[in-house]
């Protein structure tokens, strides 16, 4: 049905990119006919969230408002806009079309997405909340050296929050050819002057209440989705596996694990880069300080994780029932040809379905969501960074805690507006490039960088400062060296006729390396300073488990 | 203020009572999941037979898809459990602990 190649670009990056729309960044997609109905809805949508912004920024007064809107916001809603922030475009075009051409191993894959979130919750949102003010540097250097941890961890949340911001930007370009039919380059300053405005103004309550606004449309949308194409069916998930089987060329294959998983060593690193990486994200983990106390935070994880879970099962039976829906009506395909290319490339089913359920209004309105999406994650990401430069670089390690609030909430809105330039240009730049790669990264970095000093910092007595800066060069240089070897660049970018590594996720062999490194650096470390570094854990776990000197929420 | 609290729940017994037993649940709990997850990986990998069996006879849904949907409900479920006794029990004896140290 679908071009083999194209298909599993598209499987890889789906599920590497949890929270990116990365899945038509790898073919570069074909500009579709203007549509007004989606221009229109989306339009409806950035008033609502400027009108938000708004308010928001009456509200957004010090530098606690700004990162984390005070610590103010509900479990609930927190769980609404981590939903929003991780049910992207990639799960919902990437997934639903992974089950379209696939069957059930996009339901198993959609099930590596998802396993993450109770284990953060199980792991580390209480440690989190209580440990965290404003960044996860505030948590790795809580009792490292401020200077060196707190440079290495902001240094590592700035990468990974570019390259994603890179992934985010390509994949809004695309995607506006797709659904909208305007240029690539509309789309680029349309989402970098948003995101731009969204943040400087209203701080972390407007990128809050955005990501939940999206979060409920997405779920409504999917939902109505799900109804409209079930009643094609007589309402049975049977009726519609049996017609999905007799019209898709693997027949009954379909409804049982393939080709997919012939490599579990592959399935393996990819799924721990995912749940880690996931774990190491510095906008995820940011959303857990915007919560009163680790009370909310855990009620926020169990919101979010309900939501996703739901959103994947829902997404899944939408590719199903597009096997026959969409897969059997030439009027989806290029020429008519319903052996061929579906028009707007392999990422497209749950698109046509919305059409071919809910008419053009519908189609319109999804477009719209699907392109709002990437809104929500770029605001998160623009946060994130910002708060890297502002808090950790600026006010702690130059100023040393001297900086007024002032002067921090003016550097970390300069911050923004460097970050939405940035990304603009490299948005731009990337346009005709292949930037899988970065996908791969970015998980990489985060989950064998960021996360082991993370996790080990709030569990292990033993890290020292020597421990955990040379363990998490360790890890970034791994990660780094691995991505640049594996098939995306040595291949794709490079041009050599074999990959050196042969997957495309390095956590499988980045994290263990990270963990060895920073665990020998740690325990042969004998200076003054791993002494100081050791003897601060025996408070900070006290703080870490019973919530006791945790930054609270500010009185508004 | 804080290092003489901190020093105070530290010496109290119910401190490590509390952490042990919160500790066993979570780790509980995380193997839960964890170990699901990478049996339904393995049976996809060694043994993709087991996903491809129907539902009932002559059913084109295949097990696969009820245990894929258990596995993200089951984890859910635990999600909720955790939440409930972490934010209920532990939390009421935590709280108890913060009183006395802050006496």
């Amino acid at each position: 049905m679908i071009a083999r190649k194209h298909l599993i670009g598209t499987l890889l990056l789906a599920l590497a990119g949890a929270a990116a729309f990365a899945g038509d960044a790898i073919a570069v997609a074909q500009k579709q006919p203007l549509n007004m109905t989606a221009i229109g809805m989306f339009f409806v949508f950035v008033m609502g969230t400027m009108g938000i912004t708004y308010w928001a920024a009456s509200r957004t007064k010090s530098t606690a408002d700004f990162y984390t809107a005070g610590g103010g916001i509900t479990g609930f809603q927190n769980g609404l806009a981590i939903a929003g922030d991780y049910m992207s475009a990639a799960t919902l075009l990437g997934l639903s079309a992974m089950t379209f051409s696939k069957g059930l191993d996009g339901f198993i894959y959609a099930i590596g997405f998802f396993v993450g979130w109770p284990v953060i919750l199980f792991l580390m949102a209480e440690r989190l909340r209580n440990l965290g003010k404003f960044t996860f540097a505030d948590i790795a250097s809580y009792r490292l050296d401020q200077g060196t941890i707190r440079t290495f961890a902001a240094f590592g949340s700035l990468t990974v929050v570019c390259f994603y911001l890179i992934v985010q930007m390509v994949g809004a370009g695309q995607l506006i050819k797709l659904l909208f039919g305007l240029d690539y380059a509309t789309a680029v300053v349309v989402v970098g002057v948003l995101m731009v405005v969204y943040v400087t103004f209203g701080g972390m309550i407007a990128t809050t209440w955005v990501q939940i606004i999206k979060a409920c449309l997405m779920l409504f949308g999917g939902t109505v989705l799900l109804f409209l194409s079930l009643s094609q069916f007589g309402f049975s998930l049977e009726t519609a596996a049996q017609k999905a089987v007799e019209v898709h060329k693997d027949g009954i294959k379909l409804m049982g694990t393939g080709t997919l998983m012939a490599d579990p060593i592959t399935a393996v690193s990819l799924s721990l880069g995912l749940v880690f990486g996931t774990a190491g994200l510095p906008h995820i983990m940011m959303r857990f300080f915007t919560v009163p106390n680790a009370k909310e935070a855990r009620k926020s994880v169990f919101v979010a994780s309900g939501c996703i879970g739901y959103f994947f099962m829902v997404v899944c039976a939408l590719g199903l029932m597009a096997i026959v829906i969409v897969g059997t009506n030439p009027e989806f395909y290029e020429g008519g040809n319903i052996a061929g290319k579906l028009i707007g490339g392999g990422n497209m089913p749950v698109m046509h379905l919305s059409k071919a359920v809910g008419g053009n209004l519908f189609l319109g309105f999804m477009s719209a969501v699907a392109f709002a999406t990437i809104l929500a994650v770029v605001s998160g990401l623009a946060l994130a960074g910002a708060s890297a430069i502002a808090h950790d670089i600026y006010a702690r390690v130059i100023r040393k805690g001297t900086a007024t609030e002032t002067e921090e909430m003016r550097v970390s809105k300069f911050a923004t507006v460097g970050l939405g330039v940035v990304a603009v240009l490299l948005g731009i730049l990337f346009e005709k490039q292949n930037i899988a790669f970065l996908v791969g990264l970015t998980f990489g970095i985060a989950a064998s960088t960021n996360f082991p000093i993370l996790i080990l910092s709030m569990y292990w007595r033993g890290l020292t400062t020597r421990g955990a800066l040379l363990g998490g060069l360790v890890g970034l240089i791994s990660a780094v060296t691995l991505v640049v070897l594996s098939k995306a660049v040595w291949v794709v970018v490079l041009g050599n006729a074999a990959a050196i590594f042969p997957y495309e996720q390095p956590a499988l062999f980045s994290m263990p390396l990270a963990f060895f490194f920073t665990w020998l650096f740690s325990v042969t470390d004998n200076s003054a300073r791993s002494k100081i570094d050791k003897a601060g854990f025996d408070d900070q776990y006290v703080r870490s488990q019973t919530g006791i000197g945790a930054a609270g929420a500010s009185a508004h | 203020m804080s290092a003489e609290i901190y020093k105070k729940v530290r010496a109290n017994p119910r401190f490590s009572e509390l952490e042990g037993k919160r500790s066993r649940f979570a780790y509980l709990l995380t193997a839960i999941v964890l170990i699901t997850y990478y049996a339904l990986m393995m049976l996809v990998a060694f043994a993709p037979e087991v996903l491809r069996t129907p539902i009932s006879e002559g059913s084109m849904l295949t097990v696969g898809v009820p245990i894929g949907a258990s596995i993200i409900i089951g984890s859910w479920l635990l999600t909720g459990w955790f939440v409930s006794r972490s934010n209920g029990e532990f939390d009421q004896i935590n709280n108890e602990i913060i009183r006395e140290a802050s006496k």
